[in-house]
C-alpha cells in the first residue's frame, strides 16, 4: 500500500511576475482615468471633431436631456449650498432644514422646481435619483415666480454669486450638456435666457468624433 | 530526522506569496475600470451675441459681399437647405437642398464663390501637419494666431473674402444638427459665422419651397 502512494509534486507558482504586471495596470487606471460623475439623468451629447477641453473648475453645468428638461451640476459642493441660500432667500414660502441642505449639498445634480424642493429633499438618499427622473426640471419659463425673471436665470445668478464670493481671477464658466436628440427649441430657450444675463460664452459639451470625413 | 540536527547550517527559505497580493491588485482593478471613464468628453466653444448689438450686427452683415454670404437652413427631420447670398425671400428656387457629410454640405461650401474655403483648408491642413510634425516648434498662441488668419482670408499667396455664413436653426430641428452644421464651419475654416432663429420671412419662403421646418 505505502508504495502506490503518489508523490506530491510542488504546486508552488512564482506570481511576482503576475503581481509587477498588476501594478502596472493599477497605476496606468489610476493615473489616467477619472471618475464617472453619478448622474442621474443621463445625457448623451453628440460627437464633434472639436477637442478643447472642459474647464474642470468653476463650472456649471446645464444639462437638457431629451425631452428638454433642464438639471443643473456644479465643480464645487460649497458652491451649491451657497446658491441653494440665496434661492431659498428669494422664495419665503420655502423653508429647509440643516439635514435636506446638507442632502442638497452633496446631492451630485439638482432639477427641480423651487416648489417641490422640499418634498424632494425629505426624501431617502437611495430614493432621490428615481424621484429626479421624474421630475420636470427647473422651470424655464418665467410665470411661475410673477417678476421677469425664471427659475432657471435665479440658479444660474446664484451660482455666479457663489463663485464669485469665494473668489476667482475669471468668473464662472458654463458648459451646456445637451441631449443629441434634444429638439433645438428647448436649447434655444436655455441660450437665450442666458443671453437675458449676459452670459455669452458657453462650452458645447460634446464626445469627440474620431473619424473627421463623414 | 538526524539529518537536520548536523552542523550545516540552514538555509533561509526567502520566498514570499504573492497570491494574497495578487487577489487584492486584481479587485482594485476591476473596482478602478468599473468606476472611471477613460474617454473625457471634448467641448466646443459658442459665443453668442449679447441681446442689445443688433446694430452691431447690422454693420458686419453690410460688410459681407453678396458672393461670399449664404444662409445655411437646418430643419425639421435632419433636413439642410442653403441659399446662396443675400437670401431672397420670394424666390423659392433659390432654396437648394443638400445632404450632410463631405459630400453634401461641405462641397457645397468649398464650391461655392470662388473656392476660398478649399484653398483655408489646405493652409490649415499645412499648418495642422507643421505642428503634428513639430509641436514644440508652433505654440497653441502662434497656431491660434496663424489659424486665425487663415480663416480671416489671409493666405500665403494673397488674401481671400472669407465667407460668411447665416445659420437659421428650425424648432424642430434636433441638437445634434446644430452641433454637426458647427462642424463644418470647423473644418471648412469659416470663422463668421452667425446662428439665428427661423423668422416670419423665413416662414413664408419655406412655406412657398414645401418643406416642413
Amino acid at each position: 500500500m505505502g508504495k502506490l502512494k503518489i508523490k506530491k509534486s510542488d504546486v508552488w507558482i512564482d506570481m511576482t511576475p503576475m503581481s509587477d504586471v498588476m501594478v502596472l495596470l493599477l497605476t496606468f487606471f489610476m493615473l489616467t482615468s477619472t471618475f464617472v460623475k453619478n448622474e442621474p439623468v443621463k445625457v448623451i451629447a453628440p460627437k464633434s471633431i472639436s477637442e478643447i477641453a472642459i474647464p474642470e473648475q468653476m463650472l456649471l453645468t446645464v444639462h437638457v436631456d431629451s425631452v428638454g428638461h433642464v438639471f443643473m451640476t456644479t465643480s464645487d459642493q460649497k458652491v451649491q449650498l451657497k446658491a441653494l441660500q440665496t434661492m431659498i432667500g428669494n422664495y419665503s414660502g420655502i423653508k429647509l432644514t440643516g439635514e435636506q441642505m446638507q442632502k442638497f449639498k452633496i446631492d451630485p445634480m439638482w432639477g427641480m422646481p423651487m416648489s417641490k424642493l422640499s418634498a424632494y429633499l425629505s426624501l431617502d438618499q437611495d430614493k432621490m435619483p428615481q424621484a429626479l427622473k421624474k421630475s420636470t426640471g427647473i422651470p424655464t419659463d418665467s410665470t411661475t415666480t410673477g417678476d421677469k425673471t425664471s427659475e432657471f436665470q435665479e440658479w444660474v445668478r446664484a451660482c455666479k454669486d457663489a463663485y464669485d464670493e469665494i473668489g476667482s481671477e475669471d468668473g464662472m464658466k458654463i458648459a451646456i450638456k445637451c441631449s443629441a436628440d434634444a429638439p433645438y427649441k428647448n436649447v434655444k430657450k436655455v441660450i437665450s435666457e442666458l443671453q437675458d444675463l449676459d452670459e455669452s460664452r458657453y462650452y458645447l459639451i460634446t464626445n469627440l468624433k474620431k473619424n473627421k470625413e463623414d | 530526522m538526524a539529518k537536520k540536527s548536523t552542523s550545516k547550517q540552514k538555509k533561509m527559505q526567502t520566498r514570499v506569496d504573492f497570491t494574497p497580493m495578487v487577489d487584492m491588485m486584481m479587485l482594485l482593478i476591476t473596482f478602478f475600470m468599473l468606476c472611471t471613464s477613460l474617454s473625457k468628453p471634448q467641448s466646443m466653444e459658442l459665443a453668442m451675441p449679447s441681446k442689445d448689438s443688433d446694430n452691431v450686427d447690422q454693420k458686419d452683415r453690410q460688410d459681407a459681399k453678396e458672393s461670399s454670404s449664404m444662409t445655411l437652413y437646418v430643419l425639421a427631420n435632419d433636413k439642410i437647405f442653403h441659399m446662396d447670398g443675400i437670401p431672397d425671400y420670394n424666390d423659392p428656387t433659390k432654396l437648394v437642398e443638400t445632404t450632410w457629410g463631405k459630400d453634401g454640405i461641405r462641397k457645397v461650401l468649398q464650391m461655392y464663390d470662388e473656392g476660398q474655403v478649399l484653398k483655408m483648408m489646405k493652409e490649415k491642413a499645412a499648418l495642422d501637419q507643421k505642428k503634428a510634425e513639430n509641436s514644440a516648434a508652433i505654440p497653441d498662441s502662434i497656431y491660434k494666431n496663424e489659424l486665425k488668419a487663415i480663416k480671416s482670408g489671409k493666405l500665403k499667396d494673397g488674401t481671400v473674402q472669407p465667407l460668411t455664413i447665416i445659420i437659421k436653426v428650425s424648432d424642430k430641428a434636433s441638437y445634434s444638427n446644430l452641433i454637426d452644421v458647427l462642424d463644418e464651419m470647423q473644418i471648412c475654416c469659416i470663422g463668421t459665422y452667425m446662428l439665428d432663429n427661423i423668422k416670419p420671412d423665413d416662414e413664408k419662403l419655406l412655406k412657398a419651397k414645401g418643406v416642413a421646418y
